[in-house]
């Protein structure tokens, strides 16, 4: 079964169209709230004539917490490159917020745009403090010679301790990353992103060798998250796909599978077939 | 402010202030008959391994901090050394062996009429001054953006640059190229007006190398306690999180890059009137590696570390080459091997503690 994503309701009251700050009254302007904030059509990635990627659409709205899975290749990092910019999709086209063409611009470039990027493998930078990780990631003008004379200003900092609080390592701010755990090393590549101010985040399994209960804490953070953000999950447990319990899309070599809540993918017979089942 | 909680900056540029003030009086002041006298010999010795300790920190800057290892930095000292050579060439003038006024002796010797190109505006020292930091500048700009472009890192990039380096020492070989060929720029007379065998005119260039490795000292220290600096130690440590994060990183490693590539020229510059020569050997890929060893020896990510290494390297190598010569390089893969098995943050790491560099 395929959920269709929900398209928006027909006829749009006045109303809603001030409510969400777009049109006027003379010309019908799309509804925001279900508006795809990603919108990914026909993508086809090979290597060596391997398809990675086959014919892949994927719509995500605006502030929607959306997690994927699926088993090993079936794409779901390749697709997190594509949209990053990392790997160049031999067709299809890709759109971020309605007109940012993703497929036209380089990795920094789509990261200004609005969109962080967690790996798989936590990835801070070790020797720098956690204080100064998250100030390089703070949103700001990140040419060259701004970098050379840029100062922290008051709002930066509280900004800066304010994720720190989030991300629950205020105590930790002068550590070396090097030295945190490995669950709080992804927390702060979480806080890395938020500094960035994304509108859409991407996490590549964010709980990946946390214990139980840093899991638990995660899916807390994700869940409050979302609707400020619009936050991508790609995640393999199980338990905790569950605990967030929102829209899952299962992709399977390079295609998308079934999407729908959690309960509705686990009975898809297909699903079970390729990887539920094992 | 700078160098607050950096002891070892401060400590080397203390001793920095001490030696400008205290060399060229022993030299020139206290009589040789004194114990004290500093003969010009050594004054110029240790004014050789002021240039190269500058050259040591434009590699800690590339190589410790955003870690691009090169092995062609030589190349660069090379080229800042040829553009003050040929000013010096120039400035002889009509003193020569053939006594041409304009024409450097090489260039009779080889039946040249007329003085090539790229050999005009070097009479003038602030032109050949400028040259000596845009064309080693120019040449890590462009072989920079084309490297770091399509993304050659590593050891790939390691091995380019000894083949820039071999290249432009074969190229500098030949005859044809107008820099002398085999025997490079040598019996230079005046510098400024100044006799380059004076002992004055030494003293003066010891003072100035002095000068030039703190302002390189700090101009380094400026850059990498920067944001800028943050960010370029961020590309080491995880290239793929800087770039997601929003940063052109390529734009960062040239410019840095290419800020070491005219550091590398100015000590070029400033060592060929105290040796009195540049010749091709100069870019010679092993010049390139010893200054790696510099580095490493002494620590790095640290800036002083290197000014340390190329001390001490160089010590052993005046000392060595002259008691033992048959040891020398034996003693030199000896101690790379050391310190990169037993101090991999080399000598300054033994003073830090646990303290880990940035």
């Amino acid at each position: 079964m395929q959920f269709e994503p929900q398209r928006p309701r027909k006829p749009v009251r006045r109303i809603d169209l001030m409510t969400y700050g777009f049109g006027s009254a003379s010309e019908p302007a799309p509804d925001a709230s279900s508006a795809p904030i990603l919108y990914i059509e026909d993508i086809t990635v090979s290597f060596d004539g391997f398809k990675a990627l086959d014919g892949l659409s994927l719509y995500v709205d605006d502030g929607e917490l959306r997690c994927i899975i699926g088993p090993n290749g079936a794409g779901k990092t390749t697709m997190m490159d594509v949209i990053t910019g990392k790997t160049r999709p031999d067709q299809g086209t890709a759109f971020f917020a309605r007109s940012v063409d993703l497929l036209s611009l380089s990795e920094p470039e789509i990261a200004q745009a609005g969109i962080g990027r967690k790996f798989q493998v936590p990835t801070v930078f070790e020797h720098q403090s956690v204080f100064e990780n998250l100030e390089l990631a703070l949103y700001s003008n990140k040419a060259v010679w701004p970098s050379l004379f840029a100062r922290l200003n008051g709002a930066e900092r509280d900004r800066i301790e304010e994720v720190l609080a989030i991300i629950g390592l205020t105590e930790s701010r002068y550590s070396r990353a090097g030295v945190l755990s490995h669950g709080q090393k992804q927390w702060l590549e979480i806080g890395m992103l938020l500094m960035q101010s994304p509108r859409l985040l991407l996490l590549d399994e964010p709980v990946a060798g946390m214990t139980h209960e840093e899991t638990e804490h995660t899916a807390e953070l994700l869940l409050s998250l979302a609707g400020r953000h619009t936050i991508i999950v790609v995640e393999h447990d199980m338990e905790f796909v569950r605990s967030i319990g929102r829209r899952v899309t299962v992709l399977h070599e390079g295609r998308m599978l079934a999407e729908g809540r959690m309960q509705e993918v686990q009975n898809h017979p297909k699903v079970i077939e390729v990887y539920l089942g094992a | 402010m700078l160098l607050k909680r950096d002891l070892g900056g401060t400590l080397l540029l203390a001793l920095l202030g001490i030696a400008i003030l205290v060399v060229p009086v022993l030299n020139l002041a206290v009589p040789e008959s004194s114990s004290l006298h500093l003969s010009t010999y050594t004054v110029t010795l240790l004014g050789k391994y002021l240039t190269y300790a500058l050259l040591a920190i434009a590699l800690d800057l590339i190589w410790g901090y955003c870690g691009i290892m090169s092995l062609g930095h030589s190349a660069f000292f090379a080229l800042g050394g040829y553009a003050m050579g040929m000013y010096l060439m120039r400035a002889i003038g009509p003193r020569g062996v053939y006594g041409d006024p304009v024409l450097p002796d090489f260039m009779v010797f080889l039946n040249w009429k007329e003085l090539p190109w790229y050999w005009y505006g070097f009479d003038q020292f602030w032109f050949a001054a400028l040259m000596v930091m845009l064309v080693p500048g120019l040449l890590a700009l462009v072989f920079g953006w084309l490297a770091f472009r399509s993304r050659v890192t590593g050891v790939y990039l390691s091995i380019i640059t000894q083949a820039l380096t071999y290249a432009l020492m074969l190229a500098f070989f030949r005859n044809d190229m107008g820099f002398g060929g085999n025997n490079g720029l040598t019996d230079f007379k005046t510098l400024l007006g100044f006799d380059v065998h004076a002992d004055s005119t030494r003293a003066g260039l010891f003072v100035v190398s002095a000068l030039a490795l703190a302002l390189g000292y700090v101009a380094c220290r400026a850059v990498v306690s920067s944001k800028l600096g943050r960010v370029v130690v961020a590309i080491r440590d995880a290239e793929d999180r800087t770039r997601f994060l929003g940063y052109r990183v390529e734009l960062f490693k040239l410019w840095v890059f290419v800020l070491s590539a005219v550091l590398a020229g100015i000590a070029g510059a400033l060592y060929v009137p105290q040796v009195g020569i540049i010749n091709p050997s100069e870019f010679s890929p092993l010049n390139s590696i010893e200054v790696v060893i510099w580095v490493s020896v002494g620590g790095r990510a640290t800036l002083y570390g290197a000014v340390a290494g190329a001390g001490l390297v160089n010590y052993a190598k005046t000392y060595l080459t002259g008691a033992l010569p048959e040891v020398w390089l034996f003693a030199l893969g000896g101690l790379f091997v050391l310190v990169t098995v037993f101090l991999p943050r080399g000598l300054v790491g033994l003073f830090r503690g646990r303290k880990e560099p940035p």
